[in-house]
């Protein structure tokens, strides 16, 4: 296959430029003048023309596989086709034109926006309120857990400074939990895969702040046991922790407030239909219970007699982001919850989570289901079935991509060493499961039959697979490393 | 299978440890090395390093994998192999010959709780 | 059936069949019944297209566009036509994080083009693929310093943008960390105060250029100072301006952060923008988030992928240097883009441009007798003077003629209660800038 190949530096001609600016109006003011303040050397930035811009963004595009270019069942990442009107109505040139710090007469449109948004977040998960101001699910993360230690410490209870985390959690929920200067208590999951009521209560006690859990779990499965758990935890004196990543399963069917949790984030890149750029922005608001209203980031959003203003509180947790968060990511949700409305809403979790179970049954043949029963949105198996052909998840996964269909999540959750995780979303008719379905049939006997087309996959992409240990030794992180250390 | 030479201690996280008069010469194993894969980057204590035995001292990673190192004994960092630095995939190719750090011994009794080669096979099957 | 959702009652039957289930509320029987949802949620209707557009054009309509004179870290930039085309290409808008590197080199490359850039610009010897916003990526500069120095305390000069400064504290808070503010003299870092403070123990000194005031400070005196007790610089820069100051790697910087909204991003109420972080070689393997690097594939082709990622949350859990998974990738797309359309030379006019237009209007502000400048400082874009007008009346007047600017600097201080800032990037005409004199020198109280 012949691909296009050039990085934008290799572009540049001298002289050459695509800018268009307007001519000076005052010459009279020099630059230069600025002197010893100034940079020695020139940036070293391509010299290019539009086409040339143009031309190289398109062409480096086409190597990308997007949800519009097809399947992409990438598990725990909700892939679900993202709505074009969601585009147009953000793209407005008055949205683009706000200054964030504009007082609130000037902006009630937008203040309008926070707070509707903010509203119905509450009523799908069945909580008090929310904040739009954290930029990611890790982020949203974060701020609750800040929210949770605050909690704590105002009543002046500063021992509680232990999470408890399931063994199966997403690796952002211990990492978030060390940033918010507290510490992970990490219980194992039972044969299920699910919460161990057992070793639960063994670790809980009276400096533990709260859990963390994501409901369906990692594995796809639903905690049973949800509402002992989270009475287990508060009744130990802690708050329990939605981790919102697996949110669109129970849309319509059960809400997280109702279930026991004080806190959550949602991630509006998932379960909300916001696009997930190439890795983001995304959007992650938190929302909680009464009781913890006050310790939200600031600035909060609020509305008194159809009048919306911004204000910052003093038990706040503080400022976690300079201004109102992703507003233009945050926007596209809000037209997404707008275009389904209540009674499309309510379908979301049972077409997602029908998809998944579609899947699931009809791949056990052949893949390793290691936990029996229905999942919800995902399922997870363990490798192929067939154990002897030393086929690994990896080589099933590259060769998806020559079928053109992006690979499910691999190697995660960290519970089965050979994890495939398949998130088809409601957006997907029966005829691509079907299609799906039928390629990683086709794969499993392929691993079988050629066992080596499979180790060498794919061979239909723009490039194939990708030496990492070069790429970790060599470290060329930019152009001027490459420069320094050309290979071939 | 994994070699596990005879003349060495061994700790439970896949550290050996060859003595030298009071001087202890830590590295990884075999095995761990085969469990990490391709070694691209080690991460070494300063020399001057005061160790606990147990306590973690550095860490080793892979492309995919990362995993702390842990003391096998106390005592004082006294030097860095440099080689294995500068060229991490020397761990792959000779573990035994790639020492990470030499410890002057703070308690050499220390040694006595640590594997025999013939316990550490049996735990690193 | 509603259009996003394929299942006809056809493929419904048959699904279920297949699993042996009579209706979809079997697949919920996890559920515990007494917190099942039994209600419909309390939303309004689903919308047509139509009925969507007419709603949200009227909210926007709701919001006053001015024209800006406004600066505080968000500045009113020309986004040139391609970045917006560009962007919007699905294969860019809707893929994922790059974890399939065989499908994803488009994304892959971007990144690399725009750490790329950033190196280039700030003078250092790596960046990361880019972070929320400025604010956190200068939070995270100071986790950074504390990991490298193994030290608690922060010192951030008083001229650092309040809202980062705000958002340092409240990451600093909950990590541990203690947070000392140093004091400022005639709108710089005061080089006497941070002396006092300096002491063994200190992580960094984060300081900001061109600072809050829009004042460009002499960094490199201040680096000296930091590294003398053997503590981290850490210099939030606007990064449109190293297209034509010093870069942070000359003025002795350990590691550069900051907001590359200046790079072509609207203002869009605040967001999205995106965060770019950079460091010498020695702290790489401190660096958050993602990291693309140059490879080859199976045939020695050049290809990119994600790594050094055992620093990352993903393998390294409680461990990782951060809880950062995701990168503002679309955003640093753009400003790649846009990097690659200004070049070095569209890149120094515009910030010529913004130093005449700036310049300018500071003259004219003077001679209205009105205001006078508050720090015989140099600057660029952004400055601040002290108004002779009661802000009420100067910001009803502006408002009124849709101009917004003559932002207090810090309206809690009594010292600085009359301190307004401005800013004037390249897309202000001269025009536009008469008419804010005419309409300011017309005002009577």
């Amino acid at each position: 296959m012949v691909t296009y190949d050039r990085l934008i530096f290799e572009l540049s001609q001298p002289g050459r430029s695509a800018y268009s600016l307007p001519k000076s109006n005052f010459p009279e003011y020099d630059l230069q003048s600025l002197q010893d303040l100034m940079r020695t050397e020139t940036p070293c930035l391509p010299e290019v023309f539009e086409t040339d811009v143009v031309r190289h963004y398109t062409n480096i595009s086409q190597k990308n596989f997007g949800v519009e270019t097809g399947f992409y069942p990438l598990g725990s990442c909700t892939m679900k086709y993202n709505p074009k009107i969601n585009d147009e109505i953000v793209a407005n040139p008055m949205f683009d034109a706000i200054h964030p710090l504009q007082p609130a007469f000037s902006i009630q449109g937008v203040l309008k926006l926070y707070h509707e948004l903010q509203m119905m977040l509450s009523e799908i998960s069945g909580l008090a309120e929310f904040t739009l101001n954290p930029y990611a699910g890790a982020h949203g993360e974060l701020t609750g857990l800040m929210i949770m230690k605050a909690y704590h410490e105002q009543r002046g209870d500063y021992r509680r400074k232990k999470v408890i985390v399931p063994d199966s959690a997403h690796g952002t929920n211990p990492a978030s939990t060390v940033v918010s200067g507290m510490e992970v208590v990490e219980i194992r999951s039972n044969m299920q895969g699910r919460v161990d009521l057992e070793q639960l209560k063994a670790v809980l006690s009276d400096d533990i702040a709260g859990m963390m859990l994501t409901n369906p779990n990692t594995l796809g499965m639903f905690e049973p046991d949800i509402c002992e758990i989270t009475k287990l935890v508060h009744d130990a004196g802690g708050l329990m922790y939605y981790d919102g990543a697996n949110l669109n399963a129970i849309l319509g069917k059960v809400r997280p407030g109702d279930m026991g949790f004080d806190i959550m984030h949602i991630n509006l890149h998932k379960t909300f239909s916001t696009p997930h750029g190439g890795g983001g922005p995304g959007s992650g608001p938190v929302g909680v219970k009464q009781p913890l209203v006050d310790f939200l980031p600031n600035p909060r959003v609020k509305c008194l007699d159809g009048h919306y203003y911004i204000q910052n509180e003093k038990d706040s947790i503080g400022r976690i982001s300079a201004f109102f968060g992703n507003f233009k990511v945050w926007l596209r949700a809000l037209v997404y919850i707008r275009t389904l409305g209540k009674e499309n809403l309510a379908c979301v979790g049972e077409y997602a989570t029908l998809n998944a179970n579609y899947v699931r049954e009809a791949l056990k043949g052949y893949y390793e289901l290691p936990i029996a029963g229905f999942c919800m949105h995902e399922c997870v198996f363990d490798g192929l079935k067939d154990q002897t052909t030393g086929i690994k998840t990896l080589d099933v996964a590259k060769r998806l991509l020559d079928y053109r269909m992006h690979a499910p999540t691999i190697y995660f959750p960290l519970l089965f060493h050979q994890a495939i995780m398949i998130e088809p979303t409601e957006t997907e008719s029966k005829q691509t499961l079907d299609e799906f379905i039928a390629i990683m049939i086709k794969i499993a006997l392929e691993a079988k039959s050629d066992p080596e087309s499979l180790r060498n996959a794919p061979h239909d992409t723009p490039v194939g697979r990708i030496d990492e240990v070069f790429a970790a030794r060599q470290m060329i992180l930019t152009y001027k490393d490459y420069l320094n250390q050309k290979f071939d | 299978m994994s070699k596990v030479p005879m003349n060495l201690f061994y700790a439970r996280t896949h550290e050996w440890v060859k003595v030298e008069g009071n001087v202890a010469f830590v590295g990884i194993t075999d095995f761990a090395q085969h469990q990490l894969g391709s070694v691209v980057f080690v991460d070494l204590p300063e020399i001057g390093s005061v160790l606990k035995q147990n306590k973690e001292f550095g860490a080793v990673e892979s492309v995919k994998a990362a995993s702390d190192l842990m003391s096998p004994v106390s005592g004082k960092v006294i030097e860095q192999n440099d080689e294995v630095v500068g060229d991490p995939e020397q761990v792959n190719r000779d573990p035994y010959n790639s020492w990470f750090i030499k410890i002057e011994m703070s308690d050499p009794k220390e040694l006595d709780a640590l594997l025999k080669p013939n316990e550490y096979e049996e735990i690193s099957r | 059936m509603f259009k996003y959702f394929p299942h006809t009652p056809d493929d419904l039957a048959k699904m279920q069949d297949a699993l042996g289930i009579k209706e979809l509320n079997d697949l919920f029987r996890d559920v515990p019944k007494d917190v099942f949802f039994q209600r419909e949620y309390q939303l309004p209707s689903a919308l047509s297209e139509a009925e969507l557009r007419s709603y949200f054009e009227a909210i926007a309509n709701e919001n006053q566009k001015f024209v800006c004179f406004a600066g505080m870290g968000v500045y009113d930039h020309i986004d040139p036509a391609v970045v917006k085309a560009l962007t919007s290409r699905q294969e860019f808008l809707t893929a994922y994080t790059p974890y399939q590197p065989e499908v994803s080199q488009g994304t892959l490359q971007y990144i690399f083009e725009f750490q790329s850039m950033i190196q280039t610009l700030t003078g250092m010897d790596a960046a990361n693929a880019s972070m929320y916003d400025g604010a956190t990526a200068t939070a995270e500069a100071a986790f950074m310093a504390e990991a490298i120095t193994k030290r608690k305390r922060i010192l951030i000069s008083n001229t650092v943008n309040p809202n980062t400064v705000d958002t340092i504290k409240t990451y600093a808070y909950f990590k541990g960390l203690e947070v000392d503010m140093v004091p400022e003299h005639e709108g710089v870092t005061d080089t006497k105060a941070l002396k006092e403070k300096l002491t063994e123990d200190i992580a960094c000194l984060i300081v900001q250029k061109p600072n809050m005031y829009g004042v460009i400070e002499m960094i490199a005196p201040l680096s000296d100072l930091v590294h003398a007790q053997g503590g981290i610089l850490i210099e939030n820069a606007d990064i449109s301006t190293l297209g034509v100051l010093k870069t942070p790697r000359e003025e002795g910087a350990d590691i550069a952060c900051g907001d590359c909204q200046s790079l072509g991003l609207p203002m869009a109420f605040g967001g999205p923008s995106v965060g770019y972080l950079a460091t010498l070689k020695n702290y790489v393997r401190k660096l958050p988030g993602r990291i693309v690097g140059m490879s080859k594939d199976q045939l020695g082709r050049r290809a990119f992928v994600l790594t050094l990622q055992a620093r990352e949350q993903h393998i390294r859990r409680e461990k990782a240097n951060s809880n950062i998974c995701s990168n503002q990738s679309l955003m640093a797309l753009a400003v790649t883009i846009y990097l690659a359309t200004v070049g070095p030379e569209g890149l120094k006019k515009v910030n010529e441009l913004s130093y005449q237009g700036a310049h300018y209007l500071m003259d004219r502000l003077e001679k209205t007798g009105y205001f006078q400048r508050a720090f015989a400082k140099p600057f660029l874009k952004e400055f601040v003077v002290r108004s002779m007008i009661p802000l009420p009346v100067l910001h009803e007047a502006l408002f009124k003629n849709n101009l917004f600017g003559a932002i207090p600097v810090a309206p809690e201080d009594p010292d600085k209660e009359n301190l307004v800032s401005f800013a004037v990037t390249e897309k202000r005409s001269k025009a536009e800038i008469d008419r804010l004199i005419e309409v300011l020198e017309g005002l009577s109280w």
